[in-house]
């Protein structure tokens, strides 16, 4: 369900409940007592220390405490290797997000149509979701090394060798490995979209002489743009994740082209700069916090849009 | 167009629809389907097969040596030898194996439990401040690692946690991801059913535990397998909180094994996808569920 559709609905509620019952207030409180664990645990590991992250990232060092406005941001800003890592990170996103749309929007569609073993094909669409990084990364290396299965290919057609992970190409099995785990996840996603496109506005549209082309283009789609434009934050959010991949493949110090946003963390954590590290972490939240108001946004439009 | 006409294009989209998710299949099982064959190999086999491949890494030198790389699905002879020498000779796989089963099993349970509380207070009484507590949440757990790690590692200082598994259970266990997923489910139930209760005399608490808690179980077992795939799988939180390798989970482990054990790795990769393969054999429906309710802000 959409937010905002929620908090209207909640809004109706909630003047329901302060009519009919003069329990009211009591009951608020104690519920209060229901968020109260969760709400301790949230504030004590997150919130409060990243109040304490600001204050680090706004001074010069812990000691003296001086502040120093926005000079830490700036110099991780200037940073080459941060430049490097954020570049890298974002030219990942950049392929792998309109991949990981395209391929499982395409998936879910043809998923959607009246193909035998359905659901045989989604099982397998969505075991690499269940299966862990670390035990494929195996296979991983044996197509990608320089010696490996992917080059004798290349080799049989006639094309040269690549060393695929220690190259300018490396972002390609890595690519590969996040398309393998999360187009399952997506498609999942469209298929739901797809199956509350209302069946009557199809029938009508085709009664009255329109392509499957048009429909998909014309109805469905436009049903679908709020879930595309979801699915591909999420997805740029969770190629943010990437390092994990990336360290299990190619380790701490992979090739210079898969210097990601967390190998940088990393190592800015083993040198205990707290300064770098918190205007790191500030920067970066600020990107998902930008991207978390464009979903919201959206779906405010969207919403409004299909719904009516 | 005629009805024949037609009939033969909608065979023709079947058909290459068909054909579409088939070669799909193939891609996406491939891998595993490898990894589990091989597993079944015998160290000379694969060091006759990957030779090449794993004599030279970036973690040193691994020891076979083969000059020709060939991929095969299907093992020459099947033999349960790695299996055996996992299991009875390498206990270090196993303790790691082990290591992940301690971080997963409480993280999952009380994760759920504290999440089922609060979405409870979430779905029950909307107030502003309340949405707004929500939102936060929200913003919260679409946070990376790069970001949620670094207040993490200072409480951990402050606490004098880091180095151990409080480290990561902690954090894991107040991680906002179950209460957005658990209230989304608890929203669901018609409010007619708890004003119901109500009236029956039912108390806050027996509303919570006697109907809320039982309409969602199928929500409940969504969101466990989620939270189990998620931290089965971690890698960041571990290289940061965990200087000591012997704490270290299956996953951060397998990615750094010795050298001349390499034949190995593919018994203990697939031992490491057990569970959760289990898990999704018998909870592939409550998986889609999971994902579904995902949809609109998942964030």
């Amino acid at each position: 369900m959409k937010i905002a559709a929620l908090l209207a609905e909640n809004a109706r509620k909630k003047v329901h409940t302060e009519k009919s019952s003069r329990m009211t207030r009591k009951a608020r409180y104690l519920s209060l007592a229901y968020l109260s664990p969760s709400l301790i645990g949230v504030l004590t590991f997150f919130v409060v220390p990243f109040m304490v992250v600001v204050y680090y990232a706004l001074v010069n060092n812990p000691v003296q405490a001086e502040f120093v406005g926005l000079s830490n941001f700036i110099s991780v800003w200037n940073n080459r290797a941060f430049q490097r890592a954020a570049e890298n990170s974002l030219l990942f996103s950049a392929i792998a997000v309109p991949l990981a749309v395209v391929l499982s929007l395409l998936l879910a569609v043809v998923m959607e149509s009246k193909i035998p073993f359905k659901s045989r094909f989604r099982t397998f669409f969505l075991s690499p979701i269940m299966v862990p990084i670390a035990s494929v990364v195996l296979i991983w290396q044996v197509l990608f090394h320089f010696n490996g299965i992917v080059n004798e290919w290349m080799r049989m057609i006639g094309a040269g060798k690549i060393d695929w992970l220690k190259s300018e190409y490396a972002l390609i099995p890595v690519v590969l490995l996040f398309l393998w785990k999360n187009l399952g996840y997506n498609m999942i996603l469209f298929m739901a979209a797809l199956s509350s496109v209302p069946g009557d506005l199809i029938e009508v549209a085709a009664l009255e002489g329109a392509t499957k082309w048009q429909i998909f283009y014309k109805i469905k789609l436009r049903y679908l743009s709020s879930t595309i434009l979801f699915v591909a934050i999420m997805s740029l959010i969770s190629s943010f994740k990437v390092f994990r991949e990336v360290y299990l493949l190619a380790g701490d110090y992979p090739y210079d082209s898969l210097y990601m946003l967390q190998h940088y963390m990393n190592n800015t954590f083993n040198s205990l700069d707290y300064q770098k590290l918190s205007a790191a972490a500030i920067i970066m939240s600020l990107v998902i916090i930008v991207l978390f108001f464009v979903m919201y946004k959206a779906e405010d439009i969207y919403g409004k849009d299909v719904e009516g | 167009m005629t009805k024949r006409k037609k009939r033969i294009i909608g065979n023709i989209e079947i058909g290459i629809g068909t054909l579409i998710c088939a070669f799909f299949a193939v891609l996406f099982l491939a891998p595993i389907i490898l990894t589990i064959t091989n597993s079944f190999m015998s160290a000379q086999e694969i060091s006759a097969n990957y030779g090449t491949v794993f004599a030279t890494t970036q973690t040193g030198g691994r020891v076979f040596i083969s000059k020709t790389v060939t991929l095969k699905f299907i093992p020459d002879m099947v033999s349960f030898t790695q299996y055996i020498n996992v299991l009875l000779k390498s206990p270090e796989y196993l303790l790691k194996f082990w290591n992940s089963v301690i971080y997963v099993v409480p993280i999952v349970v009380f994760q759920l439990f504290v999440a089922a509380l609060a979405s409870y207070g979430f779905a029950r009484y909307e107030g502003r401040v309340r949405s707004i507590i929500f939102f936060f949440y929200v913003i919260l757990m679409l946070m990376p690692y790069q970001v949620t790690l670094v207040p993490n590692f200072l409480v951990s200082n402050w606490l004098h946690l880091t180095g151990t598994r409080w480290a990561i259970w902690l954090p894991g266990i107040f991680s906002p991801f179950a209460v957005y997923l658990l209230t989304k489910f608890i929203r669901k139930i018609p409010y007619s059913v708890i004003e119901a209760a109500q009236i029956d005399g039912a108390s806050e608490w027996q509303i919570f535990s006697r109907v809320c808690m039982p309409l969602c179980k199928g929500g409940i077992f969504s969101i466990a397998i989620l939270i189990f795939i998620d931290y089965w799988n971690m890698v960041e939180q571990p290289l940061i909180l965990l200087a000591d390798d012997e704490l270290h989970p299956l996953s951060v482990f397998l990615s750094r094994i010795n050298a001349g054990e390499i034949s190995l790795a593919f018994a203990v990769a697939v031992i490491y996808m057990v569970p959760p393969l289990l898990m999704f054999l018998y909870g592939e429906d409550y998986l889609v569920e999971g994902i579904t309710y995902q949809g609109g802000i998942k964030g």
